[in-house]
């Protein structure tokens, strides 16, 4: 069966005055129809910015796709012209961003916002999408829908107008959803309804969706797959039971073990990774991780890791490490016993706490940026 | 903690539902509600109404031509004044407010320079919104090399002194055919417009660069939408509500500039009656008598003040932060 999604050596980068930022580095997967991935990492590792480039949305300048292929049902997004580009956003591929409270239009009303896409791309009439519309946010539990059609945002609960931007990305019925953190603004008990309704939506519809968060625990039951990312890389890939039961990449561990479990003794202490993401502007030499990494050894430092197939782990499972790599020294390591060694933590804390302040954060926005060379 | 995953119950439904179905109000009935409760700011808009329904009608509230005199009939005080001013030998019945120096009815020449007075407050400023909207919305969305054009042009414009422009404009073109148009006032429309469009262009430039960032102008570019559609229909709505503060106190100044202008003896050619122009004229009888000047500067001044307290209350009412 023919991947759904194909994206290649994607590599985004945005110029800025203080330097190139490599948000995504040559970043791969597929993505079959119907299917569920997860994209996890922590905040600016390149997770919404390679859902952004999907969508040919990066903000350009200062943005720019550099490098790579994005196969979306046969198509390379990247070769398209503009309006080619526009006829598949919404229709075919649709997004549903971070903030409910703010990527609704506070002066329309939701019935005029959800037409939107259905007027665009399936060229209904006014009568015709407004009737979609109230079916759409019956669909997706608004109560008497047919009377809230006509109210605006700002009359709507986070949880609800969420429900909304739901209903706006399922109206086209695309094969593909970006759910960039979508219940990051919501509380938790929202949370667990807006992903069990993204869930069920997406099943009923068979449609294929990539959903972007920093919590693990939010993609444990979602999605058949998880890649993690960390510093503009993917730097594990497996299916979603195979990567919480067997993970093969000291970040990952570090994320694990900053979760708390229910399995654990009261006494059992949370274990934060050390030290802070790489600046993307000049990141690290080698592994993009091992200047945070307990278990690095010297090749982590020089040499950058590739992707690659592990041992002692199923077929489809690669990580980013030399270590739990063929002949690597973390292969047969349990990483809930053996959390690394004291002495290269010591040597972590000690970088971090010897940084100056304005260090600890590359700020990349501000002022306008130079235009890229060759835009 | 057995309350908490309580499932929602009818009840709850019930409640949510009542909750649910208040009166629905828009952000512009809302805006209108808080500038409904502001007293100076509906009066003025009371006088506003008042003042654009004589313009209107004003050929059949005028009890005399604006322009026919009787220079035996000259430097009548108003009759309405009659009792207050005494000496009844220059009160003529005939005229409620009085006749100017050479017998023109004043009466009918402020209703008429009314009408002159609201074309010249609205027409330019109609201009002004069309004109600095656009080049605002490109300039702000668009950016790059077409923001610098756009924003450089604006500069040079805003840089020369507006009545110096306007002064210019009319001595060298009044009496050629283009200064004759609808007699001066196309004139005066462009003269006007071409000096104020760039504060508006300015507004809406500085509106739509921080709305052209907001999430939901992402949103509407992620279902597919054309640029001219999220520029018209998703930021310019939103941009609206400083927009229309600005023309409220738009009209005020374009009709004080054909006062100015009149009163300069540079604005619409006399006899037609305009505010300005009755202004002028007065000062040159003033000493003999004071009316022919002072009613038209109070006409000014009502126009004037009930434009501010309109454009003061709509600030307020247009104002997100301003809950009731």
């Amino acid at each position: 069966m023919p991947e759904l999604l194909e994206v290649k050596n994607l590599k985004t980068q945005f110029f800025t005055r203080d330097g190139v930022v490599h948000a995504v580095d040559d970043v791969s997967f597929e993505l079959a129809a119907g299917e569920t991935l997860g994209l996890v990492g922590e905040s600016g590792c390149g997770k919404s910015v390679t859902a952004l480039s999907l969508m040919r949305l990066i903000p350009s300048p200062p943005g720019k796709i550099v490098q790579g292929s994005i196969m979306f049902d046969g198509q390379d997004v990247l070769k398209m012209d503009e309006d080619d580009v526009r006829a598949i956003r919404g229709n075919n591929v649709a997004m549903i961003f971070q903030d409910p409270m703010t990527s609704l239009n506070p002066v329309l009303t939701i019935s005029r916002q959800v037409s939107e896409a259905l007027e665009l791309h399936l060229k209904m009439d006014k009568a015709e999408a407004k009737k979609r519309t109230i079916e759409l946010l019956e669909l997706v539990g608004i109560p008497s829908a047919k009377k809230r059609a006509d109210d605006y945002p700002h009359q709507f609960s986070g949880g609800m107008r969420q429900r909304v931007m739901i209903a706006m990305a399922l109206s086209c019925n695309p094969k593909l959803i970006l759910a960039d953190e979508p219940t990051t603004a919501l509380d938790v008990t929202i949370q667990a309804q807006i992903l069990d309704l993204l869930k069920n939506l997406a099943q009923e519809f068979r449609t294929a969706f990539i959903l972007i968060t920093h919590d693990l625990g939010v993609v444990a039951g979602m999605t058949q797959r998880i890649h993690v990312m960390y510093g503009g890389h993917i730097v594990e890939k497996a299916d979603t039971g195979e990567l919480f039961a067997n993970p093969k990449m000291p970040y990952t561990w570090g994320l694990l073990r900053s979760i708390p479990r229910l399995d654990e003794s009261r006494k059992a202490k949370l274990l934060p990774i050390e030290g802070l993401p790489p600046d993307l502007i000049a990141p690290p030499p080698g592994c993009r991780f091992e200047p945070r990494c307990q278990y690095r050894r010297e090749i982590c430092g020089t040499t950058p890791p590739e992707l690659k197939r592990i041992p002692n782990a199923k077929t489809d499972h690669e990580a980013r490490c030399w270590g739990t790599q063929e002949g690597g020294w973390l292969v047969n390591v349990d990483w809930r016993k053996d959390t690394g060694s004291a002495k290269e933590l010591e040597a972590i804390k000690q970088l971090v706490a010897e940084l100056p302040i304005e260090a600890t954060r590359a700020d990349a926005s501000g002022e306008p940026p130079p235009p890229p060379p060759n835009a | 903690m057995a309350t908490a995953t309580r499932p929602m119950s009818s009840a709850d439904t019930v409640l949510q539902l009542n909750v649910l179905s208040r009166k629905q109000r828009s952000l512009w009935r809302d805006a209108w509600h808080r500038l409904s409760r502001n007293k100076m700011a509906m009066l003025g808009l009371g006088i506003i109404v008042t003042m654009s329904l004589i313009a209107v009608f004003a050929d059949r509230i005028a009890p005399y031509d604006p322009t026919s005199y009787f220079t035996d009939n000259g430097k009548r005080a108003p009759t309405l004044f009659e009792p207050v001013w005494g000496n009844p030998q220059y009160v003529d019945p005939r005229y409620l407010l009085g006749t100017d120096g050479i017998g023109r009815d004043i009466l009918s020449r402020l209703v008429y320079s009314l009408r002159i007075s609201m074309i010249v407050g609205f027409v330019p400023v109609s201009i002004i919104f069309v004109l600095g909207v656009t080049v605002g919305m490109l300039a702000g969305y668009i950016g790059g090399w077409v923001d610098d054009l756009l924003m450089r042009l604006t500069d040079v414009i805003y840089a020369f002194p507006d009545l110096l422009f306007l002064i210019l404009l009319m001595a060298t073109l009044r009496g050629t055919g283009v200064g004759d148009l609808l007699g001066g006032l196309l004139l005066l429309f462009v003269g006007i417009a071409v000096v104020n469009w760039v504060g508006m262009a300015r507004l809406m430039r500085g509106q739509v660069l921080s709305l052209k960032e907001k999430e939901f102008v992402e949103a509407a570019r992620s279902i597919g939408a054309k640029p001219g559609r999220i520029m018209f229909r998703h930021i310019f709505p939103n941009a609206l509500a400083p927009l229309i503060v600005a023309v409220a106190f738009g009209v005020p100044g374009a009709i004080l500039a054909e006062a100015t202008l009149g009163y300069l003896g540079i604005g619409i050619k006399p006899p037609t009656a305009t505010l300005g122009v009755m202004i002028n004229d007065g000062f040159a009888v003033f000493s003999a008598t004071p009316w022919p000047l002072l009613l038209p500067s109070f006409m000014v001044a009502i126009v004037l003040l009930s434009f501010t307290f309109l454009g003061d209350g709509l600030r307020d009412a247009l104002d997100p932060r301003m809950k009731i």
